[in-house]
């Protein structure tokens, strides 16, 4: 698996082709869910969109009126990011961010985990390893056992990129 | 404290909270704890978006991971809403009320 470095004001990563693959993946995934599939009755959605008054449905709605566009197009570009400064074409790569792209990443990074994080039914104390573990049990070849390991391999990517920018 | 004897008096009453009007308090911001996001990630955020020392924002991060929630600024309530859209754009989950 690959990680961020810091290299002089950049944060600088080598992709294999398949993590370029899944990375471009799941970024096209956010952007789908913020476009065309864009339903305010999604769990997803639901959190990434939290209502701000819990208990005040007009004030919530209000609060969207204002917010949301700009919310939406933050979150669609920031996982444009992504996709902007992957490798070309289907092969692996050098990625190169400036401080601002990588904060575009871990902003996205982040959406995609949620997006996923609510899927996968991810809660308070849940044992990434266990769950995989089981999951391989139940069916090595299964849609959940490929989710979980890109959920898992998306944390890692984002917390070699944070290491990175914080050092 | 030490010293002459004062006469007795009965406590006063300090208003409490209850007797301040509603209109008056001010509104908060909080954040909840939520299965995903990385302790580390809400500690940047939370330094980034307030400006918080890195002690401070490591704090409220604890608060939040270990009591389920925080505020995390305070003031009116437009400002609050302005907080929690920053919050929201950076994924953490921010609800607005009154303190």
């Amino acid at each position: 698996m690959s990680m961020f470095r810091r290299r002089g004001d950049h944060y600088v990563a080598t992709f294999a082709v398949d993590e370029v693959r899944v990375l471009r993946k799941v970024a096209a995934e956010v952007v789908g869910l913020l476009t065309d599939g864009f339903d305010h009755g999604d769990p997803v959605v639901g959190r990434l969109f939290p209502d701000v008054y819990p208990d005040d449905d007009a004030g919530t709605a209000e609060f969207r009126r204002y917010t949301e566009g700009d919310l939406k197009t933050g979150k669609i570009d920031q996982a444009g990011a992504i996709l902007a400064a992957l490798p070309d074409g289907d092969s692996g790569g050098e990625v190169r961010l400036d401080a601002e792209a990588a904060e575009a990443w871990l902003r996205a990074l982040n959406d995609a985990r949620l997006a996923m994080g609510v899927r996968l039914e991810i809660k308070d104390g849940t044992d990434l390893g266990e769950e995989l573990d089981d999951a391989v049990a139940e069916d090595p070849g299964s849609s959940r056992v490929f989710q979980l390991s890109v959920y898992a391999y998306l944390g890692y990517l984002q917390e070699s990129l944070l290491n990175a920018l914080i050092d | 404290m030490g010293g002459m004897a004062a006469p007795q008096v009965a406590p006063v009453e300090t208003p409490d909270t209850e007797e301040v009007p509603v209109s008056d308090r001010p509104w908060v911001t909080i954040v909840w704890d939520d299965p995903v996001n990385l302790m580390t990630y809400v500690t940047w955020v939370f330094q980034k978006l307030f400006g918080y020392s890195r002690e401070k924002a490591e704090r409220l991060m604890l608060d939040v991971h270990h009591k389920g929630k925080a505020v995390v600024s305070t003031g009116a309530r437009e400002r609050m809403e302005h907080d929690a859209a920053q919050l929201h754009a950076y994924g953490l989950w921010a609800t607005v009320e009154r303190s």
